[in-house]
């Protein structure tokens, strides 16, 4: 039994790894491996868009896996990299979009929505509690 | 107290307003980023010969209709009658860019459906494709003279895209000289 949930945790453990290995590509070193995981999956497949570059296996997400990798191998940084990559396809391509005024609102909104919410929620507090003196104790 | 019964239709009526702006929208269609931008330089064989190349630089000069298309692209076959009536009017040289295909069936799809192309570039590996920002076919990109793109339609072209938006488009290149 134990042997068995072992091995099921072993096949899930190694699931992604299998998913992100549809071409087999050659890496020089573990470090690359495990950079090149990293940076796949922050990027973001445009034919299956709600996959990463990692876990799809359309074949532009495959080509694309190979240029990350090519520009890995002749020292590109993972910015120049997902530079490559915005300066074709836009910010889209980033599950971590950048901090730009046409961004404000989905990285500022919730903040000030929780602020309105908290202003609410004091007044109505506040409200309440002047209610409730000004009725005094009730009998 | 009147105004603090209308708060919450206010607010549905933004939720709504902005829900109902995002159901029209597909969220399939990437704007490219490369729009107004340089086309990337390219130089590649044909379809129809390995010897034969075209580069960006003999194109120069010239307003022209890039239209990616692969052979085992469906939604290529829907659009292919619009693009063989489009390049047969003659008001925009029509090129085409062969993606992520073989040469020989991209060979016996132009023969079997005709070849609406002055040239089909032959870009079997995506290289250039990628430079183009292409995620999948069909798509066209309108490059002016000076080699930079000026506009990209993503999906298959329909008469109303063609006669709606890019021949005015094309005319207004042209007569702007650039």
């Amino acid at each position: 039994m134990r042997a068995l949930s072992r091995m099921l945790a072993a096949a899930l453990l190694a699931a992604p790894i299998l998913a992100s290995a549809i071409a087999p590509m050659e890496f020089d070193s573990p470090q690359q491996r495990q950079r090149f995981v990293q940076l796949t999956s922050e990027l973001r497949c445009l034919v299956c868009q709600n996959q990463s570059l990692a876990d799809s296996d359309a074949p532009l997400a495959q080509e694309l896996r190979e240029d990350v990798l090519n520009m890995m191998k002749n020292g590109k940084s993972d910015d120049e990299i997902r530079d490559f990559l915005v300066a074709r396809y836009g910010d889209f391509v980033l599950y971590d979009p950048p901090v730009q005024p046409s961004t404000w609102a989905l990285w500022f909104g919730p903040f000030i929505l929780l602020l309105v919410g908290a202003a609410a929620l004091a007044m109505a507090v506040r409200r309440r509690s002047r209610l409730s003196d000004d009725e005094g104790p009730k009998a | 107290m009147k105004l603090r019964l209308l708060l919450p239709l206010a607010v549905f009526a933004i939720l709504g307003g902005l829900f109902y702006v995002g159901l029209n929208r597909d969220p399939s269609l990437v704007p490219s980023p490369l729009i107004d931008k340089p086309a990337p330089d390219f130089s590649l064989p044909t379809v129809s010969s390995d010897g034969e190349r075209i580069s960006k630089r003999d194109l120069l000069g010239e307003v022209y209709l890039l239209n990616v298309w692969a052979s085992w692209c469906y939604a290529c076959r829907l659009e292919h009658e619009v693009v063989t009536a489009l390049a047969s009017t003659h008001r925009v040289p029509v090129y085409g860019l062969n993606y992520n295909d073989k040469r020989e069936d991209a060979q016996r799809w132009l023969d079997q459906f005709g070849d609406p192309y002055l040239a089909s570039l032959y870009d079997p590996d995506a290289r250039v494709s990628i430079d183009f920002g292409v995620y999948g076919a069909p798509e066209t990109f309108l490059i002016d003279r000076t080699g930079t793109i000026r506009y990209k339609y993503i999906g298959p072209l329909t008469p109303d895209v063609v006669n709606g938006e890019i021949l005015p488009l094309v005319q207004r290149l042209r007569s702007a000289g650039s």
